[in-house]
């Protein structure tokens, strides 16, 4: 166990820079002139000269690295070219509106997802299975800021029933921030209107970012029941005279639930990538919407600084799950 | 002796195996029918996108064209999709927008098919060091999630068709050096691929003549998975702004352009989306099927 952990610990240094090396070539292939850009079309060339200097763009590449890595390890992210923040304090903030958009639709995609699967296994090669083929098939195949747009004309500017941008109504008091989840912050406090208000507007975009967790557990499920169902203990359960209902709530499920958890943080993982889109359509102040936002002004410290953010929080989200997989399920054998 | 039978029947006597999982595939496939539907799509697709310049009801409307008269007309007869904020007609835009489409994919999917399976093969077949840098490489890319490296990538390279198709293609690879490292991991201790090195084959023809045929089927599904990916994520990036830029037709601008409409104008997202919705379903419901039919391993359990 510690072996184990000390092993996979070892790796993340040279996991992060490699992922801080492949930002850095990208973010430096820009051919336009992104401090240009910032400065504005009225700048004279020696403000342009005094920005370049000041970002260090004059100087050879692996120099720019070196300061990039130094910069990094001391918790400096760079400034922002466009509006001069500090990328790392933004980052942080626009973390908390991801984590919690990404969480929930995890759990929604769980919560529409196993039971598919099942159902899928439960009925093979009958309509039910098809069905579920289907839905998952379909949901990722529909271009998730399309099918974002039209609910967003169906459920908020046709029937008014859900708020289709932003995160929280304006005209309320804002919840305290506890954990940065406004959920779960207006729930400490008790303050239900608070969390009414939080979820209204978490749902459409969470049901979004969930169609591919959808996709991915109902296929990966239904194969992996399919696979336990030919397994020894079913048969000799099945030999012994126990129930088919029995069978799949006492010895299935439990094994189907070993299963997600091992998925737990390629799911998560998905649901992130998927933010970049929803976030940008909901007006939803995350990661995602930061990083857009910034590829639009080409200020590529920003890029830069949400892809290699993305990329860690996944790297730890990987390691929390395969360490959690190995709790939940002892025949794994930490090697 | 051999001799009395044509080229035709010694290849069949050959490859009698495969021609039989081959049979029974294609029963499979037939039976299905959600994979027939895939078919159907893909095969309707492809038409339109070969023959869609003859046919368009206004082909100008692919252009800079701009008609302020027939501005944000609901659909009719005469614009079965509606117009948009200039006066061109949408489902003209849509339909050409499905050649691009093609066109791009294809090419993402070379280039990234290209670098995956070099970089796979020799990967899995030199093994030690390189194994290890190449595959490294390929965890940390595949570890950014969803469109945030191609985007930063084409952000990077600036705005139109040609930084986005370069960017999808150059973050597409990773997929496939995997998918090869592994077969080629899995079939290098073959018995077959040892007696072709036992017999001085150089490694090169090993590669190309012994494990690549051997692996094609299981880069043949994954392609036609990816197919319609790759489609989403052209459009993706022409969504937010940075690829394919109007008036050229993308149905990622067009359906960003709609949004500006909502609610009242709503068919100028509505229809283009439906239509790539129903483009890579059709890819998406292929390559399922395919994989049945192909990779039977996989999924006869």
């Amino acid at each position: 166990m510690v072996r184990y952990l000390v092993n996979r610990i070892l790796w993340i240094p040279v996991v992060l820079l490699l992922l801080s090396l492949i930002t850095f070539v990208i973010s430096r292939m820009v051919p336009g002139d992104p401090v240009k850009l910032a400065a504005g079309p009225q700048a004279r060339p020696e403000q342009i000269q005094r920005l370049t200097e000041e970002f260090g763009l004059d100087r050879p590449l692996p120099e720019q690295y070196l300061r990039y890595m130094g910069g990094l390890l001391q918790g400096s992210w760079g400034y922002s070219i466009s509006n001069r923040r500090e990328v790392l304090p933004d980052l942080l903030t626009y973390f908390s509106a991801t984590l919690e958009l990404t969480l929930v639709a995890t759990l929604l995609g769980l919560a529409i997802g196993i039971p598919l699967a099942i159902v899928a296994a439960r009925w093979r090669d009958l309509w039910p299975d098809h069905l579920s083929r289907f839905i998952s098939i379909g949901a990722v195949s529909v271009p998730v800021f399309w099918i974002a747009i039209i609910l967003q004309l169906i459920f908020g500017q046709t029937l008014h029933w859900l708020p289709v941008s932003g995160r929280f109504d304006p005209r309320q008091t804002y919840p305290t921030t506890i954990t940065g989840l406004l959920l779960l912050d207006t729930l400490l406090v008790g303050n239900w209107q608070g969390f009414i208000t939080a979820l209204r507007y978490i749902l459409l975009p969470a049901f979004c970012q969930s169609l591919l967790v959808i996709a991915l557990i109902t296929r990966q499920l239904r194969g992996d029941l399919l696979d336990m169902l030919r397994k020894d203990f079913v048969m000799v359960a099945r030999a012994n005279g126990i129930k088919e209902r029995i069978i799949w709530t006492r010895y299935l499920l439990k094994n189907a639930l070993i299963a997600t958890v091992s998925m737990l943080g390629f799911l998560i993982g998905f649901a992130l990538g998927g933010s970049v889109l929803i976030e940008f359509v909901f007006d939803w102040p995350g990661v995602g919407q930061y990083a857009t936002k910034a590829a639009l002004l080409l200020d590529f410290q920003v890029i830069m600084g949400a892809t290699l953010f993305i990329g860690v929080v996944v790297v730890l989200v990987n390691l929390i799950t395969d360490i959690l997989y190995r709790f939940v399920d002892p025949r794994i054998r930490f090697s | 002796m051999t001799s009395s039978l044509s080229y035709w029947q010694r290849w069949r006597i050959d490859h009698a195996a495969q021609l039989e999982d081959l049979r029974r595939g294609l029963f499979r496939f037939s039976r299905n029918r959600l994979s027939l539907i895939g078919l159907f799509i893909v095969v309707t697709m492809l038409i339109i996108a070969i023959t869609s310049p003859w046919w368009v009801p206004y082909p100008e409307d692919a252009t800079g064209r701009v008609n302020m008269a027939n501005r944000l007309q609901p659909p009719s007869s005469a614009h079965f999709f509606g117009t948009d904020d200039a006066g061109r007609d949408i489902f003209t835009r849509t339909v050409l927008a499905t050649r691009t489409s093609f066109q791009v994919g294809a090419i993402i999917l070379i280039v990234a098919i290209s670098i995956g399976v070099t970089l796979g093969a020799v990967a899995g077949y030199a093994g030690g060091v390189t194994n290890q840098i190449i595959m490294r490489l390929t965890d940390v890319m595949l570890t950014f999630p969803g469109i945030f490296l191609p985007m930063a990538l084409a952000s990077a390279l600036g705005r139109g068709m040609v930084p986005a198709m370069l960017a999808l293609s150059i973050t597409w690879w990773p997929g496939y050096c995997r998918l090869v490292e592994a077969q080629v991991l899995k079939v290098r201790e073959e018995d077959f691929v040892l007696g072709a090195r036992a017999i001085g084959a150089s490694r090169m023809r090993v590669i190309f003549r012994h494990i690549l045929p051997n692996i094609l089927t299981a880069i043949i599904v994954k392609a036609s998975m990816d197919f319609g990916f790759a489609v989403l994520a052209l459009a993706s990036l022409g969504f937010i702004g940075i690829g394919i830029q109007p008036p050229e037709p993308d149905w990622g601008s067009m359906i960003a352009l709609g949004r500006r409409f909502m609610p009242n104008a709503w068919w100028i997202s509505t229809f283009p989306g439906l239509f790539m919705f129903v483009m890579v379903l059709g890819f998406n419901l292929l390559g399922d099927g395919l994989r049945d039919l192909l990779d039977p391993g996989a999924t006869a359990k």
